[in-house]
């Protein structure tokens, strides 16, 4: 039995490695020098580890506004995507009313329309409304969701109805309840929505790529892409690039692996 | 408005208010320019997307004889051959191996699923440099069991196989989550129970896993195969739908003939056969789990 446990952390260490081994490439690299990058056989470690790669990027790119741009339209996103699926999921549960269930197929349909089939008539709306090249172009289109406004409604629905009537009986309007006991209530709900939200908006690549021309609006994933058409392709460069923008994603799935789990496993296991 | 009191409307009207932001957004940003699509799709247009004459149906006539839509359309069934079940299959071992009651799997659950957080851009540029011939660590893997690798990126047969292989690494992560969700809703009785009938092994994989697991693998498949249908950041990254449209699978044709022919009339005939394969699949997942409810 001892050997069996031994033998099953051997497979997982070997296969967690094989996983992550581009991720641990993309690391090592970002610290080599162009010319050790060059040498063959290929450098697995770097053997005078430097951080020159960073600052060029620095010198390359602007790369600080790239991540400022994904950081302001994923936020937006985010709480747009909050306040739209909380009003929402709220009038699915709570309210009863008639037509009610005909607006909810409504929400339902979105979810089988790819963005792709809509990309082309989105270009010509935002450019005729002038928003190319600004924040309200990458953000608005996004703020609303129908898979954030169900996965809220199931939390709502498992608030106890008593409260809502106890709420009613004290006199409290509709949109109070909403704000002071309901959206209290399913702040682990928030966070799965607020996390898919801003990893799905700060990883973004078609929109961000037709809608933004000015090197000064480009998002992050759009500006480093441009590293690989530079005229010389310097790899070290690249890569300590890509590691910079993926480093918050990264992060916010060690902090947030919980609710995006949840979030995942969602439409897959309820039943 | 048959039969409606004033009580109704006045319900309907608190309702709507409710869902007005979503019902605008949707409005503006799916419902609208899905029916302006379809519109598109019957007219020929200017360069700068204004309508000048009626097509009636000759785009999707021409999509029916179009030499480089064919390519494309077969391009991305090879793609979702390559990546789909390859994919899914992999995840499940991971899955399978990663379900197990060991001190610190959780941080081999958090490494395996980390491809869940890269983006396709920066997945595609990291692969780019493990497929580069003279500088990729993976070519030089490769000699080392003997085997030359191929110049990956320029030939048409193996830049499928290469945008495949990557598309297989980003949805790994998201596979994993979901396979290792429903394994840890299999009850432990079962197990036990066929352990008990002598099943060991493979046999207890083939036999009691794989079908206890079937409803994560159904979501996959079908998540999956409308992911490869969408795919385009991989393939701008990696190979501009090159070399000779080997990549130029659906969305990338739809991307140039719009945006850089400026047909966008002949594109938004080619996002309607997008929007029906993709309907297509979710209203068969939408259906299944319909079924799945009932019966339980």
């Amino acid at each position: 039995m001892k050997l069996g446990t031994f033998a099953k952390y051997v497979l997982l260490v070997v296969a967690s490695v094989i996983v992550a081994f581009p991720l641990l490439v993309a690391l090592s690299y970002s610290f080599m020098s162009e010319s050790e990058i060059a040498t063959f056989p290929p450098p697995v470690f770097p053997s005078q580890p430097s951080l020159d790669n960073y600052q060029q990027v620095f010198a390359t790119i602007p790369i600080g506004r790239y991540l400022l741009n994904s950081f302001v339209v994923s936020t937006a996103v985010v709480v747009g995507q909050l306040i739209t699926a909380s009003l929402a999921a709220y009038a699915f549960s709570f309210l009863v009313f008639r037509g009610r269930q005909v607006l909810f197929f409504l929400f339902l349909s979105t979810l089988m329309i790819p963005w792709e089939a809509t990309i082309i008539p989105n270009y010509m709306t935002i450019r005729t409304i002038g928003w190319l090249d600004t924040y309200q172009g990458l953000a608005v289109p996004f703020m609303a969701t129908a898979f954030g406004t169900f996965l809220l409604r199931q939390a709502f629905l498992q608030i106890p109805r008593e409260l809502w009537d106890a709420a009613r009986i004290d006199g409290a309007s509709t949109f109070r309840f909403l704000i002071s006991t309901v959206i209290p209530l399913s702040r682990p709900a928030l966070g799965t929505i607020a996390i898919y939200g801003f990893l799905s908006t700060y990883n973004q690549y078609f929109w961000p790529l037709l809608i933004t021309n000015q090197p000064l609006m480009r998002t992050t994933q759009v500006g480093i892409a441009q590293l690989r058409f530079e005229e010389t392709l310097r790899w070290g460069l690249v890569m300590a690039g890509v590691i910079m923008v993926a480093v918050p994603t990264l992060a916010l799935l060690v902090l947030g692996q919980r609710q995006l789990i949840r979030g995942l496993t969602a439409g897959a296991v309820k039943g | 408005m048959k039969g409606w009191t004033s009580r109704d409307l006045r319900g309907l009207g608190v309702g709507l208010a409710y869902l007005a932001p979503s019902l605008f957004l949707f409005a503006a940003f799916v419902f609208i320019p899905l029916a302006q699509t379809i519109y598109l799709s019957f007219f020929n247009t200017r360069a700068t997307g204004a309508i000048t004459t009626f097509a009636g149906l000759d785009h999707y006539l021409e999509l029916l004889t179009s030499e480089a839509f064919r390519t494309g359309l077969l391009a991305t069934g090879i793609f979702a051959l390559y990546t789909v079940p390859l994919g899914i299959a992999l995840g499940l071992i991971l899955a399978v191996l990663l379900n197990q009651r060991l001190s610190a799997i959780n941080v081999f659950r958090t490494m395996m699923s980390s491809t869940i957080a890269i983006s396709a851009a920066v997945g595609a540029l990291i692969w780019l440099l493990l497929f580069n011939p003279s500088l990729g660590l993976l070519n030089h893997l490769l000699s080392l069991v003997g085997v030359r690798g191929p110049d990956w990126l320029i030939q048409p047969t193996t830049a499928i196989i290469a945008v495949s292989i990557t598309t297989i690494w980003l949805t790994l992560g998201t596979n994993i989550i979901v396979l290792l969700s429903g394994l840890q809703g299999v009850p432990e009785e079962i197990y036990e129970a066929a352990r008990l009938d002598g099943a060991r092994g493979l046999r207890m994989f083939t036999r009691i896993t794989v079908p206890m697991v079937s409803p994560s693998l159904f979501f996959l498949f079908v998540v999956d195969t409308v992911a490869v249908l969408q795919a385009f950041t991989q393939i701008h990254v990696m190979t501009r739908g090159g070399p000779v449209d080997a990549t130029r699978v659906l969305v990338y044709s739809i991307y140039q003939d719009a945006f850089q022919n400026f047909q966008f009339g002949f594109a938004s005939a080619q996002a309607v056969i997008l929007l029906l394969l993709v309907m297509g699949l979710t209203l068969i997942q939408f259906r299944f789990v319909e079924r799945r409810v009932h019966y339980q």
